[in-house]
């Protein structure tokens, strides 16, 4: 029965939590990068500016629900639920702390984040191809390019914390960084991952498929009121996600010393959300060749590198592979 | 090799800059809160247009129109009239402030300093026919930039009683008959 109790509320809570959070982050991301900016950023609603996100809901909701005549009507309405439903979906396998966490024992925990992430490609390819736009064709097929040539890789250079613990569960993941976080042996593939990350959420500087100066607004362009604000809050859904896998993959989730388990994994989640916003903070937008190049040729053969060397290392340890 | 050389370079130079970057956390902010703090404006600044009274109390405006003219935007109008002692002003004078786009021609224009731009830039309103300010919105009680600017005492103008050159900047005519060999 309790255990019952514990999985409702987790249900409810979590899912809730990182909503909560990816509203919050349009107005941290504000902040933030008026901090790096020598700016303020908005501080008017409320204390601190902590309402912000708020108005800018109400703002959105009282918006006219715009669907231009020439859009693929049922495709254009579904685009913006398909990335809010995988991007809460993913929020399932987090392993928060122990006892709080949705299905996070799930012992393909990884691969359904990974094909998660697969299916919100969806999202923004059915919008642009919806949208019957030159701009959010042209943003959504950047985004299928993108998003097809990081996930071949993302997917790799997660293979070294597996060849590690042998285990595809968030949960037991966590368990075995026990006696030292996976950023150290898997630093490469860190690397890799967080570059991956930011591309599958296309956050800048690699947010191509909405690249303001060149697309309008890429896939989004036709896209008004609440269904914009649905795209805003699951890009910024998939940057908690990715953010909470970071930690829990390389930097030991919930572990840490003093501080109880569940301020440890929201610490270094933050850090994350906080490096994504630093990095849109500096970095320009590469070309699109370039991003292709970096994909196929850098980052693709480094990860292959990865699980090779780890693969090799495993092997001689062990002697029969894990 | 070059091409691996520039691939390091350009890694360094990303961390270099995401470091930098995250310096800006502790930089001063430049933002100023504008209703609760303001900036000192210049004392050149551009803003609102007044017209000016000269060190005596009268009216600096003679009513020539050459502000009106040099206006680009044709925003400032007037009617010009003139006293039994041949004195001449302004009989009503206008300027729309949603049309005025503050480029200051009218005050390089005007050969009395009468109008002059100020810089009081709130002017903010409601209701956009509160924009065109009448003369007596424009008048102000003093001299502007030029304190102890009077067009009449440096004119050479017989008026209102005053015979040419009895001004205290001016001469007398000169009789040309007395610089006969």
């Amino acid at each position: 029965m309790t255990e019952t109790i514990r999985l409702l509320l987790c249900i409810l809570i979590i899912p809730n939590v990182v909503l909560g959070m990816a509203a919050g982050l349009i107005l941290l991301e504000r902040r933030l990068l008026a901090v790096w900016q020598e700016r303020l950023g908005p501080n008017r609603v409320g204390p601190f500016g902590l309402l912000q996100p708020l108005a800018d809901a109400i703002k959105l909701l009282t918006k006219e629900d715009w669907i231009p005549p020439f859009a693929d009507r049922p495709v254009f309405v579904i685009a913006p639920a398909i990335v809010m439903a995988t991007g809460i979906l993913t929020c399932a396998i987090l392993p928060i702390a122990p006892g709080v966490g949705i299905v996070d024992d799930l012992n393909i925990g990884l691969l359904f984040f990974l094909a998660m992430s697969s299916l919100g490609a969806y999202s923004v390819l059915l919008a642009g191809w919806s949208s019957n736009n030159k701009y959010s064709l042209i943003g959504g097929l950047r985004s299928a390019a993108q998003m097809l040539s990081y996930e071949v890789f993302m997917g790799l250079s997660l293979m070294g914390v597996v060849i590690l613990t042998g285990t595809f569960s968030l949960r037991e993941i966590v368990e075995a960084q026990r006696d030292g976080w996976f950023f150290i042996p898997q630093f490469l593939g860190m690397v890799i991952f967080m570059l991956a990350g930011l591309a599958e959420t296309h956050r800048m500087p690699f947010d191509l498929p909405e690249a303001e100066a060149e697309l309008v607004a890429g896939f989004h362009t036709e896209y008004s009121s609440m269904k914009f604000g649905v795209f805003f809050i699951g890009e910024y859904a998939g940057v908690v996600v990715v953010s909470a896998l970071m930690t829990t993959l390389f930097f030991g989730g919930w572990l840490g010393p003093w501080l109880p388990p569940i301020v440890w994994f929201m610490l270094k989640t933050l850090t994350f959300i906080c490096l994504f916003i630093l990095m849109r903070a500096t970095l320009p937008r590469p070309r699109y060749d370039q991003l292709m190049a970096l994909g196929w040729k850098v980052m693709l053969p480094l990860s292959l590198l990865n699980v090779v060397v780890t693969g090799a290392i495993k092997l001689a340890t062990t002697g029969d592979g894990g | 090799m070059g091409d691996e050389d520039s691939k390091a370079t350009a890694m360094i130079s990303i961390l270099h800059s995401l470091w930098r970057v995250l310096r800006h956390t502790f930089d001063r902010r430049v933002t100023v809160q504008y209703p609760e703090e303001r900036r000192v404006m210049a004392p050149r600044t551009r803003g609102r247009i007044v017209l000016t009274l000269d060190p005596d109390g009268g009216e600096r405006c003679v009513g020539c129109y050459l502000c009106a003219a040099a206006c680009p935007v044709d925003c400032i109008a007037l009617q010009a009239t003139e006293d039994e002692t041949g004195r001449r002003s302004a009989e009503w004078f206008r300027i729309n402030f949603s049309r005025c786009i503050f480029c200051g021609y009218c005050e390089e224009a005007c050969p009395t300093y009468a109008i002059q731009l100020t810089p009081d830039i709130e002017l903010g309103e409601y209701h956009r026919p509160n924009l065109v300010y009448e003369k007596e919105h424009l008048l102000i009680s003093g001299p502007g930039k030029y304190p102890g600017y009077n067009y009449y005492h440096v004119a050479g103008l017989s008026i209102g009683g005053k015979d040419k050159g009895e001004a205290a900047a001016e001469r007398p005519p000169v009789d040309v008959r007395t610089l006969l060999p």
